[in-house]
């Protein structure tokens, strides 16, 4: 077929797909921003399995006009952060619960529903709801997000203008197990203002979120996830993000199960002297497929930039890193670093990755690496030789494969928290 | 204590005879010296002791305490008391010296069927011992021998033992990258641990590290056997001529 047919194809496909999808309401500001998306989406279409970036994950159950089911899990602990004091904001298969949420109000803290966000005119979300996604369109579409912005349901609108004390928690439960949520959170980190954000739960049987963050010069963002261990689960994610000048963004992923997961950031760098660090940590057994597609661009001098990904893989799992460092013409000085590993328990796993670094400025320093292997024999008979148990030992390797994502989470309080839940699922897969 | 009978081994994955009928009777609170030219199945004795993957013993036996260990894991000889202080210390990236040490500590003691020392107890011993290795507590939090000198490497060896209080400990090439400094402190680590009933077998080309810690007998490892035993003069003998005197002599005889 020629590539105008398969193009065509897929406008087709995708005018289909949006004909029974109910747009929300909202003031005609953002009704108009939202037609802007759903234009753009019928121009570009929904991913294919043969776009370059779509090749080693299947879009089709991300797209489908049906949700494929996905059991609910209850746990038998807490889940993750709760013993943390913070604001939390709860929302059930994508539908905000007012009475399991707190009061959305805090100091140095806006925060709102962007469904009313969206309804009213708060001048600071008209010019930033999907502005991001928009401009992340280039130099590679991503259409599952600018469908999002069409069509979020709802989300958060946040704006620090100070710095924040409690941690912003968006819980996402799953209770349906044919639901669907679309979430669209649009931060604004304003000047010299610092917040925490975190994220957990598996939201829905299909998941579509956008975040976009935008971090002013001097500010600070911190952001924390996990996602849901429900097995069936699927996910299609964008963390959007802009950073000023002497600015912070971190931002770390916690991914245990879960069908399908596709997590993709694009992160741009625009202000001199900053630091943005995104970092994952993965384990997967089974049908378990997880990506992560990061694109990280240098537009400033002396900026440093993180990508650390580790995903360990048992049973056929599969796992997935596209990342890429794009340092602009005049980005002097740029420290860019990005590392992906696979560690595979089986032969029957298998990590995929495609590292890419492009560069137009002549005086940086970057470095990228991937690597995929098994359990370091020789480590693991030194722990035995010490009396380590065998499962025992292997466990403590696979967390030591984790650790150089997991530090890069600030807090040692989460750091603990993370560690303990990994260490738990591996534990009940213990032979 | 530690009796190799007749000890065959080969590669498991080459047709290559490594060991060739070791014998060797290590009675409680001895210390025997191996030595021996590089080659000569030293290392490969260590770690079939131990339990290392790689080696297909196809004759003889080793008893610790009476029992046959060659059935074994590894952990399981760690836990009946035997501890191999590596030639080359594996270098660990992501696990914290003390968590191996404590994790090393607490599973032997869970597979004795004696209580966990509490994290209190533990870093009280652990500090004290390092102390007097003049390990620092950086080089315990740092991942296991990642960016340690060879000397560190080898203290840190020490340590582990010193914590882990094994029945037999066999040292394999301890002495060897260590100053005088650090080979007095290895030293008086080992003889510290020394106390009538743990015995030890000391792996070394050098009579430097016999001057400290004093063997009560030696013996010469050659082509995978042992081919002679003596007193502590035999090492002598070896610091002054070399091997080729002693090896001309069990040639010809
Ligand atoms: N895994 C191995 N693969 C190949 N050859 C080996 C292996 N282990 C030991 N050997 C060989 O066995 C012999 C004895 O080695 P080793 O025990 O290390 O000697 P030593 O410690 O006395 O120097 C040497 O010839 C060495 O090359
Ligand atoms: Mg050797």
């Amino acid at each position: 077929m020629k590539r105008s047919e398969l193009k065509q194809r897929k406008l087709d496909a995708t005018q289909a797909r949006v004909l029974d999808v109910q747009m929300p309401d909202g003031a005609s500001w953002a009704k108009s921003l939202r037609e802007d998306a759903l234009s753009r989406l019928l121009t570009m279409g929904l991913p294919a399995a043969r776009d370059e970036y779509w090749r080693w994950t299947r879009p089709d159950t991300l797209i489908s006009a049906e949700v494929p089911k996905a059991a609910t899990f209850s746990a038998d602990e807490a889940p993750l952060f709760s013993s943390i004091d913070r604001l939390k904001v709860v929302f059930v298969d994508g539908v905000f619960d007012a009475d399991a949420s707190d009061d959305l109000s805090g100091e140095n803290l806006e925060i709102m529903r962007l469904s009313d966000a969206l309804a009213t005119d708060i001048h600071w979300v008209r010019d930033a709801y999907g502005v991001q996604e928009k401009k992340a369109q280039v130099p590679v579409e991503r259409p599952m997000a600018t469908f999002n912005t069409a069509f979020a349901t709802d989300g958060i609108v946040l704006r620090a203008t100070g710095k924040v004390s409690r941690p912003v928690s968006l819980i996402y439960l799953h209770q349906d197990d044919s639901s669907e949520a679309i979430l669209h959170h649009v931060i604004r980190v304003e000047e010299g203002a610092e917040v925490t954000v975190l994220e957990n739960g598996p939201a829905a049987a299909r998941f579509n979120k956008v975040m976009e963050v935008d971090v002013a010069d001097g500010a600070a963002f911190h952001h924390v996830r996990a996602q849901g261990r429900d097995h069936e689960r699927r996910a299609v994610t964008h963390l959007f993000a802009t950073v000023g000048s002497e600015a912070t963004f971190k931002s770390f992923t916690m991914t245990a199960n879960g069908v399908l997961t596709r997590n993709e950031a694009f992160i741009d760098i625009i202000g001199d002297d900053s630091v943005a660090h995104i970092a994952g940590a993965a384990m997967g057994d089974g049908d378990f497929h997880h990506d992560d597609t990061v694109f990280i661009t240098h537009d400033a001098e002396r900026c440093e930039s993180r990508q650390v990904f580790k995903k360990v893989l048992r049973n056929g799992a599969k796992g997935v890193f596209q990342g890429k460092i794009l340092v602009k013409e005049g980005a002097q000085k740029t420290d860019g670093y990005q590392i992906s590993q696979g560690l595979l328990l089986d032969d029957d796993s298998q990590f995929l990755a495609k590292p890419e670094l492009e560069i137009y400025a002549d005086d940086v320093a970057c470095s990228h690496g991937s690597t995929v292997g098994a359990i370091d024999e020789e480590a693991l008979f030194y722990l035995r030789s010490r009396g380590v148990t065998t499962p025992e030992a292997t466990d403590l390797l696979v967390i030591a494969f984790l650790a150089e994502a997991i530090e890069e989470i600030e807090s040692p309080e989460i750091v603990e928290d993370v560690l303990h839940r990994f260490e738990g699922w591996l534990q009940r897969r213990r032979s | 204590m530690l009796e190799i009978k007749n000890l065959h081994v080969k590669l498991e994955e080459e047709d290559k005879q490594i060991l060739k009928g070791v014998n060797l009777q290590v009675g409680p609170g001895e210390v025997h010296a191996i030595m021996g030219p590089n080659g000569s199945g030293k290392s490969t004795t260590s770690y079939v002791l131990s339990g290392r993957d790689g080696y297909e013993v196809t004759e003889g036996e080793v008893l610790l305490d009476d029992e046959n260990i060659l059935e074994l894991e590894p952990e399981e000889r760690a836990a009946a008391g035997l501890f191999l202080a590596f030639q080359y210390p594996v270098e660990i990236p992501g696990v914290s010296n003390m968590t191996f040490l404590r994790t090393a500590v607490n599973a032997q003691r869970k597979a004795r069927d004696e209580e966990e020392l509490s994290a209190t107890d533990f870093l009280k011993l652990v500090r004290a011992k390092a102390k007097s290795l003049k390990i620092d507590a950086d080089m315990l939090k740092r991942p296991v021998n990642m960016g340690f000198s060879g000397g560190e490497k080898k203290r840190n060896e020490i340590l582990q033992m010193a914590m882990l209080e094994p029945k037999l400990c066999i040292l394999d090439e301890t002495d060897s990258g260590l100053d005088v400094d650090a080979m007095k402190l290895v030293s008086e680590g080992v003889n510290a641990l020394r106390d009538g009933k743990r015995s030890f077998v000391v792996i070394t080309h050098y009579q430097r590290l016999l001057d400290h810690i004093k063997p009560d007998v030696v013996h010469i490892m050659y082509d995978g056997r042992i081919v002679k035993t003596g007193g502590p003069d035999l090492a002598l003998e070896v610091e002054n001529n070399g091997y080729a005197d002693i090896l001309a002599e069990v040639e010809n005889a």
